[in-house]
């Protein structure tokens, strides 16, 4: 038999959450929550306004992020999250943009947008999570699923070579990029803090486990077995190449901070966009 | 630079430019576009004037991006507007329906080229209406304009942004290549003859406020980012909080207001010019560039002692149904040109009552010869 606890001890953390929508959509095991805890302590940490922090997700498990924080929060079209966030920040250059999304919505249907954003250097944080595949719809193929990996759309493995996101971000121009995985909750915590204090495009790539589906159809059936996977593959790399940190199937995870530089971001100092001047 | 902030008098301009300048006096402060022939010249003058007026013009990637920034800057308190033409128009869809279903106030200019695909780039054509209607998926109501000049160019984008905000929806302005292209005298009111709407703010205390709980016109008033609201939005079908709502309940209370909200004010929206049609054996029922040439096979019509009337629908959408209804009842037969195989032809039809409806339709690339229209109206009398 089972005994079910019921706590109703509050979360420190539920202040901050629209406890009202709990439970959440997220399966047992899924590591958003664990990269949403992450940020919201670095946020409260952070001592930012919270009334001038928004929020925006595209579409996906993690584009719900934006449903649960209790923030002007934005729950926006598939992949368009960054080009929102952009016009959002240049109107309101008080505003802490911060963009939450998954791999596909930033990676693959974002893409463009994520290239042109990281390029124009905008004055935002872009948390990634990224577990591999599409969780939402399935569990399908993403932009990141590892050679061989096996998805719904790639039952024989997949054959084509995946984004190396850090890679991706520091060729577009990103001042701030770091990789950490739910096996290094502090230091993903740490680093999505640095993050929000970069002037600039700030990218937190949070390594995450979907057990329903990614895990399932690559022999780790639980969390905890994603966890151990991550835990005991990674290998902490400050400082490195981004060029060498692209993911294997089942291979090493090179995590830490890559790129922490500085350049002229939108809006500036003295205002924002083209040619601003008042 | 020497140019004023806001510019008041006469002017010579092209229906693009006064298109700009329109915005510019509305209050418009953000732009994000992509180059696209014939609406590039909207691009160039925004980004001349906003930061002359304190405002922001940003080149996006696409028109995708460009629609979805305009939808975030109206999030953040700003007037925003963008401009395109078919193509980069189909690739607004998307975020012109999320501004549909999260009520974002906005501007989108559609300067409409020969279509589909690439098309005739440089020449004219009114190919879109009906996706100015139907273009996003769902169920939705937008309100679409369509002038006749640049003077109504001017004029009608100030309206937009007005029926924008009074609204919470986005408003098409369906222009063509002619008449962006086109250039004319422009009288520019100064800024404080004007009468412009300010955004609906909320008058309630955050903890009581409820961002999509309708006022009695079924309008919700708007918080924007940074003020406090802690507000949630979401492209989900959503309750009176905001939040996600999965049910047909939810659904039904929500696309019939989205619906219902500018179906049901039609009267404070609708905007028609008549000529002519009290005992009018025909009517030409026409809009923009096309309602203009109609003009003068009407009068040729006229000379020739027909009795004919004309409608120019400057407001497009919401389609002026009881109007059109109306005037079916003394009228013998609808003749509709416009630079497309027929589209709005249809609607006239449908509230026709079974009048006849002509259909002239043009492929597109010029406007009509009035000629073919004059012919299509005598054809009509008889
Ligand atoms: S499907 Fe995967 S990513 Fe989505 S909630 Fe479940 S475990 Fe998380």
């Amino acid at each position: 038999m089972t005994k079910v606890i019921v706590s109703n001890q509050k979360h420190p953390l539920d202040t901050y959450l629209r406890t009202d929508r709990l439970p959440h959509i997220w399966c047992p095991g899924c590591g958003i929550g664990a990269v949403l805890h992450a940020f919201l302590r670095a946020l409260l940490d952070s001592g930012v306004d919270l009334k001038k922090v928004a929020l925006v997700s595209g579409i996906g498990c993690t584009g719900r992020v934006a449903g649960y924080v209790r923030l002007d929060s934005f729950h926006t079209t598939h992949g368009r999250a960054l080009p929102f966030a952009t016009g959002l920040k240049i109107a309101n250059p008080e505003l802490k943009l911060v963009v939450f999304s998954g791999d596909g919505d930033l990676i693959a249907i974002g893409g463009n947008h994520f290239i042109h954003a990281a390029r124009r250097n905008i004055d935002m944080t872009v948390i990634c999570v990224n577990n591999f595949n599409y969780g939402m719809t399935g569990g399908q193929l993403g932009p990141t699923t590892p050679l061989t990996g096996r998805t719904t759309t790639t039952m024989r493995g997949n054959i084509e070579e995946p984004f190396n996101i850090p890679y991706l971000a520091a060729a577009a121009g990103a001042v701030y990029i770091a990789r950490w995985t739910t096996a290094h909750i502090h230091s993903l915590e740490h680093s999505i803090g640095e993050a929000l204090a970069k002037k600039g495009f700030s990218l937190v790539e949070a390594i995450s486990p979907c057990p329903t589906y990614y895990g399932r159809m690559n022999k780790q059936p639980t969390g905890l077995d994603q966890i151990r996977y991550f835990r005991y593959n990674s290998i902490v790399r400050h400082g490195i190449d981004p060029r060498l940190v692209g993911i294997e199937a089942n291979g090493q995870i090179v995590v830490g901070k890559f790129v922490d530089i500085e350049r002229p971001y939108i809006p500036g100092a003295t205002g924002s966009g083209n040619g601003r001047t008042t | 630079m020497s140019q004023p902030r806001h510019l008041a008098g006469e002017f010579f301009l092209s229906g693009d430019e006064a298109c700009a300048e329109g915005a510019i006096n509305a209050g418009c402060r953000f732009f994000a576009g992509y180059p696209i022939t014939p609406a590039t010249e909207i691009a160039e003058r925004m980004s001349e004037r906003l930061p002359e007026v304190g405002g922001t013009y940003i080149q996006m990637e696409d028109e995708l991006a460009s629609m979805a920034a305009v939808l975030g800057a109206s999030w953040g308190g700003v007037k925003a507007m963008t401009a395109t033409s078919g193509p980069g128009f189909s690739l607004m869809m998307e975020n012109i329906g999320l501004g549909a279903m999260t009520e974002t106030p906005c501007v989108v200019v559609d300067i409409q080229r020969a279509g589909p695909s690439t098309g005739l780039p440089t020449l004219t054509g009114q190919g879109d209406m009906l996706q100015a209607r139907w273009g996003s998926h769902g169920c939705y109501s937008i309100i679409a304009l369509s002038p006749d000049s640049p003077q109504e160019l001017y004029d009608l984008t100030i309206k937009a942004f007005n029926l924008s905000e009074q609204f919470r929806v986005p408003v098409l302005i369906m222009s063509e290549a002619a008449t962006g292209h086109m250039y004319e005298r422009v009288v520019i009111k100064s800024v404080e003859e004007l009468e412009l709407l300010p955004r609906r703010k909320p008058n309630v205390p955050p903890e009581e406020y409820l961002p999509y709980q309708p006022d009695d016109d079924l309008v919700p008033a708007m918080a924007s980012a940074g003020e406090g609201y802690g507000f949630h939005t979401t492209g989900l079908t959503h309750d009176e909080r905001g939040y996600p709502a999965m049910s047909v309940e939810a659904q039904d209370r929500l696309i019939r207001r989205l619906v219902d909200k500018i179906e049901k004010n039609k009267d404070a929206i609708i905007e028609l010019e008549e000529d002519g049609t009290e005992n009018a054996e025909v009517i030409v029922c026409s809009y923009g560039i096309s309602a203009r040439i109609s003009q003068m096979a009407v009068q040729m019509a006229r000379d020739e002692g027909m009795k004919v009337g004309i409608l120019r629908l400057i407001t497009v959408w919401p389609f002026p149904d009881e109007r059109i209804r109306g005037l079916a009842q003394t009228a013998r037969a609808f003749v509709v040109p416009e630079i497309n195989y027929g589209q709005i032809v249809r609607e006239v039809e449908r509230c026709a009552g079974g009048k006849r409806t002509v259909l002239v339709p043009h492929m597109g690339g010029t406007v009509h010869n009035p000629h073919t229209i004059f012919e299509a109206i005598r054809q009509a009398v008889k």
